[in-house]
Parts: C-alpha cells; structure tokens; sequence
C-alpha cells in the first residue's frame, strides 16, 4: 500500500460522505479493482461503518420526563393561572359572565372588540390586516397596532406595541424605542364566552 | 412538527413548564442517546441528559428560534458530554472487573438494562466491542462519529452543533474512520 497515492484513501472518505468528484471516483474505482490492499482497506473501511450503524438505538429510561420536570424550578403564578383559564374555557366564561353581568361592563366590552386598529400615520401601509413600515422609511412617532400584525421593513423612532397580533422584522428593520406583544388573555376569553352563548 | 415545538418554546419562553414537558418527551430519546453513546453508562448518560435538558430550560432566551431548535439542544448535548470525559478520564475496560464486585464486568452492566430483548444478547459481545472502539476514540473524533453514525445527522448540521467548519468535520470522520478501522477490522 505503501505505493499507492495518498489521496486514494482520501478518495474513500468523500466517497462514504457522498461528495466526490465523477472524476475522482472513477480513478478509486480503477484503482481498487488492480490494488488489493486498497479494495481491503475500502471494504474495511464499510464494514466498520456498518457495524457502528448496527449499534442498537436505546431509548430513554422510563420517568425520564418526570425527572427532569422535578428539576426544574418552581413556575410562576401567573403562568399556572392562564394554563387554568386555557383549561377551563366554560367555568372561566361563566366565572365572567357573572362578573360582567354585576359590573355592567358588557356595553364597554363590545365597543373595545375584535376591531383591527392602528397609529394614523401617512407612511404606514396596511395589507390584509397586516401595518407595514416600508422599507426605506423612518416614522418618527410611537406605533400602535390592535389585533392586527405589523411588519417592520424600515425604521421607527419610537416604540412599537402590538396587541393580539404578531411583530415581524425584516433584517433590515430598525426600532429605537421599546417593543410590546400584547397577548390578550382577556380577548380569547372575551371570544370564548362568545362562542358558548351563540 | 417544527412548527408545534415553536410554538411549545414561546410558550416555554413565557415560563410554561408544560409546554417544556412535550419539548423533553419530543427529545429524550435523541438527547439520552447521544449521552450514552459518548459516556458508555447508563447512569451518566441519565444525568447527563437531564442536565441538558435543565440548562435548556434555564437558557432557553438565548436560543435563536429563527434556528433548528434540535442543533441548538444537540450542542448543549455534546458540550456537557465532553466536559464530562475530560473532568474524568475514565479507563473503561469491558474486560474489567467493576470495583467492588465480584464477576461483574462492564458486559454484565450492559446487559443490565432492560433495553435490550432476549434475541440480541447474542449480539452483545459484538455491540460491546463496537462500543469499546468508540469509547478510544478521543472525545473530538467521538462526537462527530456519535452524530453522523448513530444519530444519522447530515455533516453540514454537525458542523452548526459543534459550531465548527464543516471542513474541519469532514476532517474528523475521516480520522474517526480510520482509528475505528483499526479496532474493528477484525471483528
């Protein structure tokens, strides 16, 4: 073997990756088919490959989840209450139901809806319920955007709040101030109750 | 499925543990895998997986969603593993008797777990020599031989788990390969 050319074993390695030249494939197949060291070397080569292969998958040991959820610390409140909310659409709609109903809060609720609102500002586009600061602009004021996304393409000197919608940034998209995602609990449950009494 | 464990760490990100209880039911498997395949021991592998998963969690704002959220979790993987081997250089010997016990070899250790069905203890010496060869190989060759041959990831995704040129990974296989060769070829 001491004769053959370095790059043949250099060859079987791109060979067993799959990124070898036609080129040099057809001169590794040339090659082992004179060389007997070689065409051992390449087969031993597979062999070891597939016999790493053969190792037996093994899974994870039974209560491994439950171990590491012991691990981690202890959650927030606040989490813990939303997840009930989310659990328990109907005692959480009537739990409201009743508050609405001794608040008086219904008529304040329906004008506040599901409508689509955002900052008035001429250089703001609005596509299919979507504000789109466009590329190459600069909105020099705060955005607001309700139940709506916005996509951010160019810059905004202020800050940006989005409630019950998504915040897209293009890389070329730029905001000095701060940005907000409102996930409005209360309108999904506000939605939910909706549902039950339709 | 790519799209469920997004949404799962945004929630995971608000600070929902159960949202992270699917995350780690998704992974466990891979994760403990990779960990076994490099530690050799059950209860190593064990820790080390939970480890991971725990710094995953503790860590998740750092975690660029925009990325596979699996080469992110791999890298904490195979960093804790290769801590690991170089705090303590372990000799293991399948041959070698465990300290303390009597007849009860690293063959015996595997063949504790409960894993394997009857019709592949046969197979088990073999399985052990073919582990054996991986545990000599030093831990930069192990890791990519881990990844691309019992983990089947492709080069290119090693290259983004190890954070290193893919160059240098292609480098490693072929080493790996060789040192491998020379253990295994008699088998």
């Amino acid at each position: 073997m001491t004769s053959c050319p370095k790059r043949i074993v250099h060859y079987m390695h791109e060979y067993l990756d799959g990124d070898i030249q036609e080129e040099a494939k057809k001169e590794l197949k040339d090659h082992i088919e004179t060389c007997k060291n070689c065409r051992q070397h390449f087969a031993e080569l597979k062999k070891t490959i597939a016999l790493v292969q053969s190792a037996s998958h093994i899974a994870a040991p039974a209560g491994f989840t439950g171990r590491v959820m012991a691990l981690l610390p202890r959650e927030g409140k606040k989490v813990g209450i939303e997840r009930w909310f989310k659990n328990h659409p109907f005692l959480t709609a009537a739990a409201l139901f009743l508050l609405l109903m001794s608040g008086g809060f219904a008529s304040f609720f329906s004008q506040e809806d599901n409508q689509f609102a955002f900052t008035k500002n001429s250089a703001l586009k609005v596509e299919n319920e979507t504000v789109i600061v466009p590329a190459g602009t600069v909105v020099e004021e705060d955005i607001v955007v309700k139940n709506g996304d916005i996509r951010i393409e160019g810059s905004v000197d202020g800050n940006v709040t989005v409630i019950n919608g998504d915040r897209f940034m293009a890389s070329a998209g730029n905001v000095t101030g701060d940005i907000e995602e409102i996930d409005a609990l209360f309108g999904r449950i506000w939605y939910e109750i909706k549902m039950v009494f339709q | 499925m790519d799209l469920i464990v997004q949404r799962r760490i945004k929630q995971v990100v608000k600070g929902d543990q159960n949202a992270f209880g699917e995350i780690v039911e998704l992974y466990k498997d891979k994760v403990y895998q990779i960990c076994f395949r490099m530690l050799w021991d059950r209860h190593e592998a064990e820790d080390a997986a939970q480890e991971t998963f725990l710094k995953a969690f503790l860590n998740i704002h750092t975690y660029n969603q925009n990325k596979k959220f699996s080469t992110w979790l791999y890298r904490i993987a195979t960093n804790l593993c290769i801590d690991k081997i170089r705090k303590k250089k372990p000799d293991y010997h399948l041959d070698a008797e465990i300290a303390g016990t009597e007849g009860l070899n690293m063959y015996s250790h595997l063949a504790s777990g409960d894993q394997l069905p009857e019709d592949e203890v046969e197979s088990l010496e073999l399985q052990a020599s073919i582990h054996k060869a991986i545990l000599l190989l030093p831990e930069k060759y192990r890791s990519v031989v881990v990844l691309k041959y019992i983990e089947e990831l492709p080069l290119q995704e090693i290259a983004d788990i190890l954070e290193l040129p893919l160059g240098t990974v292609k480098t490693r296989v072929h080493r790996g390969r060789e040192a491998l060769r020379k253990h295994l070829r008699h088998l």
